[in-house]
């Protein structure tokens, strides 16, 4: 996914969109230099349609934090993820906006182990957002496990940027 | 969705700058000395394969055995006639193996000679075999484990292969997945899937015909099973959540696997030919990574229903539930050998994450490696060796160790990150 680096350093939906849009002339370079992995491109494409949609749903959208961390073998919601979830909550509750929502673990341990962990990340994001009142059909749940990792690299500083929710708009 | 995704199938396309090297790290304290001369050869072309080479290595790989330099050899007999004990005896060469390779009609026919030379017998006497002329290395396994069954008594597992994932992942950059096969000893890898879709969890069929994995192509988790002489496939799930594990009986008629599609991860069966699904587990906790035990009647999976992840036995008959370990705060992915004695595992120990083997019947627990952040362990079919994900030089790599620690050896890959072995079982 070309996106996935532009999303490493961006917090803000709306300045993902804008960038995701930018960036899609530098995804078609890459997967023409890569000769036959398009893919690419149509991943892109994909991720800016939904980006987009969201930008042009509200101009003065509140610029919120999408990516949740959690403890190591963990899938509960840390104090600091509620206060984010419920700033979420309060944008999506009664709208009609469609969330992926994300789960991904750190390298350490087995991989379906944590492709069930963050399944049970992603999950816990979802109910949390049910219980504020966002419709739980508009809350779409995957899990990466540790196959998408954000940060590259072993050691503390990644694993912690690796255990994650994205939240995907 | 499906179809813009970049998919590349491939059957047995030839990848070859991506061949995994050996390079071994820790062997027995008196491994057996062995000289395999080079075989006797009379073609006007040089042979495509070093078939001598190739056992010499394959030898020395299993750790138990220490062949003699080509150099130190005094001299190089291909016929029976030609071999003097006395040369190998002062040598202190234990066993000596000599064989002629001739062509006729495009086809390679070997014939071999095994001799104790403290013994002064032969102990394989024109052994035979044939091949292709793109199957010399096939030869070369076939006598290599000829060779260690009758000096170790164990069925040599090198004429085996492997299944692994490598991938390519770097910033700013397209994900690559693929699912790779190749000798067990890393030689001739073939690309049977490209995605940029993650492709994990590879598994043999008990016939070595079919394998499956999961792969996320439809933009969710799916269990997909490859026919390896067609190429053709066939997804075998499709529900909401998890979709994993795949782990075929081993009568191969039915696969365990992990669903979540009722809430929490579970394990399911499936019946290959009914396509029937029955849910094994019901628990709230995570259940997965499902694998078989030898007699199959029973299912060995990880759970954290005790609060950490630790490793269970599941009766099918029953359903009746128990705990297999108890030493530390992770185990997981278990794997039982064939003799059913041995449970292999990841096991964390001070923070860091090894191969560990725990004998079933005296609940013993070992840590088998010594390097971090291992995983997915696969027991050869001879029950010998393991093979196992490791990092090393900031990549993912495959590693092995023999079940009782002695042997070691690394396969580094020149590309991506190497991952998830899944060793095959015998091929008759």
């Amino acid at each position: 996914m070309i996106t996935k680096a532009m999303k490493q350093g961006l917090s803000f939906v709306f300045v993902m969109a804008f960038l995701a849009g930018c960036s899609s002339t530098d995804t078609k370079t890459d997967s023409d230099a890569d000769a036959g992995a398009n893919g690419g491109v149509n991943t892109g494409t994909a991720n800016g349609g939904s980006l987009g949609s969201s930008d042009g749903s509200e101009e003065g959208m509140e610029e919120l934090e999408t990516v949740i961390y959690f403890d190591f073998d963990q899938a509960v919601l840390l104090p600091e993820a509620r206060s984010l979830l419920l700033a979420h909550a309060e944008q999506l509750r009664g709208t009609n906006t469609s969330v992926r929502l994300e789960g991904h673990a750190d390298e350490r341990g087995s991989r379906e182990y944590n492709m069930a962990l963050g399944e049970r990340r992603a999950n816990a994001v979802r109910d949390f957002l049910v219980l504020q009142g966002v419709n739980r059909s508009n809350l779409e749940v995957i899990s990466y496990g540790e196959e998408r990792p954000l940060a590259l690299g072993s050691g503390e500083s990644s694993w912690s940027k690796n255990r994650r929710v994205e939240i995907d708009y | 969705m499906r179809k813009l995704v970049a998919l590349l199938l491939c059957c047995f396309v030839s990848v070859a700058h991506a061949q995994l090297t050996i390079e071994i790290t820790q062997g027995v304290d008196n491994p057996t000395r062995i000289a395999v001369v080079p075989m006797g050869w009379n073609g006007s072309t040089p042979l495509p394969e070093d078939v001598s080479a190739i056992i010499a290595a394959n030898l020395q790989r299993s750790g138990q055995f220490d062949p003699v330099a080509r150099t130190s050899m005094l001299s190089f007999p291909s016929k029976d006639s030609d071999v003097f004990y006395r040369d190998w005896r002062i040598m202190g060469t234990e066993f000596l193996l000599i064989g002629d390779i001739e062509e006729r009609g495009g086809r390679y026919y070997v014939t071999y000679h095994l001799y104790d030379v403290l013994g002064q017998r032969k102990v394989i006497s024109a052994g035979q075999v044939d091949g292709g002329a793109g199957q010399l290395r096939d030869v070369a396994h076939h006598i290599s484990d000829k060779v260690y069954e009758k000096i170790t008594g164990i069925p040599g597992a090198f004429a085996t292969q492997i299944l692994y994932v490598e991938a390519f992942q770097n910033t700013g950059t397209q994900d690559r997945f693929r699912l790779m096969l190749s000798d067990a000893d890393g030689a001739r890898p073939r690309m049977l899937l490209e995605s940029d879709q993650p492709l994990l969890s590879p598994t043999w069929s008990p016939d070595g015909r079919q394998v499956a994995y999961v792969s996320f192509e439809t933009t969710r988790p799916a269990i997909f099973l490859q026919s390896l002489a067609t190429g053709q496939r066939e997804q075998l799930t499709d529900f909401t959540g998890l979709n994993g594990a795949p782990a075929f009986s081993p009568d191969g008629r039915q696969m365990a696997m992990v669903l979540s599609k009722d809430g929490n991860p579970e394990i399911y069966t499936l019946d290959l030919r009914t396509r029937q699904f029955t849910r094994i587990t019901n628990h709230y906790a995570i259940d997965t990574e499902p694998s078989w035990t030898a007699d199959g009647k029973g299912v060995v999976f990880t759970s954290n229903r005790g609060g950490k992840p630790q490793i269970y036995k599941v009766t099918l008959a029953s359903g009746r539930v128990e705990r297999l370990t108890f030493e530390g705060e992770y185990n997981a992915r278990g794997r039982v050998s064939l003799d059913g004695k041995t449970l292999v595992m990841v096991h964390q120990r001070d923070g860091v994450f090894h191969i560990a083997a725990q004998d079933l019947t005296t609940g013993t627990l070992r840590i088998l490696t010594e390097t971090n952040l291992d995983e997915s362990p696969t027991i050869a079919p001879n029950g010998a060796m393991l093979l196992y994900a490791t990092r090393f030089g900031g990549k993912g790599i495959l590693a092995a160790v023999s079940l009782d620690a002695g042997t070691k050896y690394r396969l580094p890959s020149k590309q991506g990150d190497v991952r998830e072995p899944a060793w095959s079982p015998f091929f008759n």
